[in-house]
């Protein structure tokens, strides 16, 4: 799995590529607490290039959601999610814990 | 039927994945289905890792794979600690934010994506998970 980060001046943008399980959510969470560690909490989540997602990414969106809507500060929002994945999303109620774009552009824009 | 034997370590998922994968294709499942079947595995080989094998080393999965009718029964054997599934709470899917709490997801995802879910913890050690998932059932 491979994740790259861009920085916007309204916020960060992770791309995540491959797939997130528990073998590679580790390196999902240590992107977004690098993130939030310097102070910033709005995050846009782009799925586009991803494959698959266990609940172990679950946990690590959980995790940084929570860290990043404290204080109303700011949010994770996700684009792209691919159907399989927003399947498995709503089946574990997840779903209306994100705010989900149709594509990246929205979801910057949305900060 | 096919049956392999994984170290039980998170680097073998994708293998896991592959191998349950295969199977579920020669039955001709759906994609959604074979994702399906593909995440409840990992997630049961999740928890076995995470859990039966906690600070165990060199714990082993063993998957057998058999395909009868319309019936994919994937048969996943360890023999770590023993396992009561009722220990574990059904997650608050409806829960807020601060509210909402992972443990217990994997197993409320295998009972979500698969038509069947059962444990057995045999006196000699071995635990046995079965899950069942059979061909045009919805979901």
């Amino acid at each position: 799995m491979e994740i790259t980060t861009k920085k916007f001046k309204s916020c960060d943008l992770v791309v995540v590529n491959g797939r997130i399980d528990s073998s590679t959510a580790p390196q999902l969470t240590e992107t977004l607490e690098g993130i939030t560690d310097d102070g910033r909490y709005k995050i846009v989540l782009d799925m586009s290039d991803l494959e698959y997602m266990s609940s172990a990414g679950f946990r690590a969106l959980l995790s940084s959601q929570r860290v990043c809507k404290r204080y109303n500060r700011g949010e994770i929002v996700l684009a792209n999610v691919p159907e399989r994945v927003k399947e498995a999303l709503e089946l574990a109620g997840f779903t209306e814990l994100f705010k989900n774009f149709n594509d990246a552009i929205e979801a910057v824009g949305n900060f | 039927m096919r049956k392999s034997t994984f170290e039980a370590n998170f680097h073998n998922l994708d293998d896991i994945r592959d191998f349950v994968g295969e199977a579920a294709r020669q039955l001709g499942f759906s994609e959604k289905e074979i994702y399906s079947i593909q995440l409840a595995a990992d997630e049961a080989s999740t928890n076995i890792i995470e859990h039966a094998y906690a600070g165990i080393d060199n714990g082993t999965i063993e998957i057998d794979c058999s395909i009868a009718d319309d019936e994919l029964k994937i048969v996943m054997r360890d023999n770590g600690r023993a396992f009561d599934p009722s220990s574990v709470p059904e997650p608050n899917v409806k829960a807020d934010l601060s509210e909402r709490k992972i443990g217990g997801l994997g197993m409320y995802l295998m009972r979500k994506l698969m038509d069947e879910v059962f444990y057995e913890s045999l006196p000699e050690g071995w635990n046995i998970l079965t899950m069942i998932k059979r061909k045009g059932a919805a979901g």
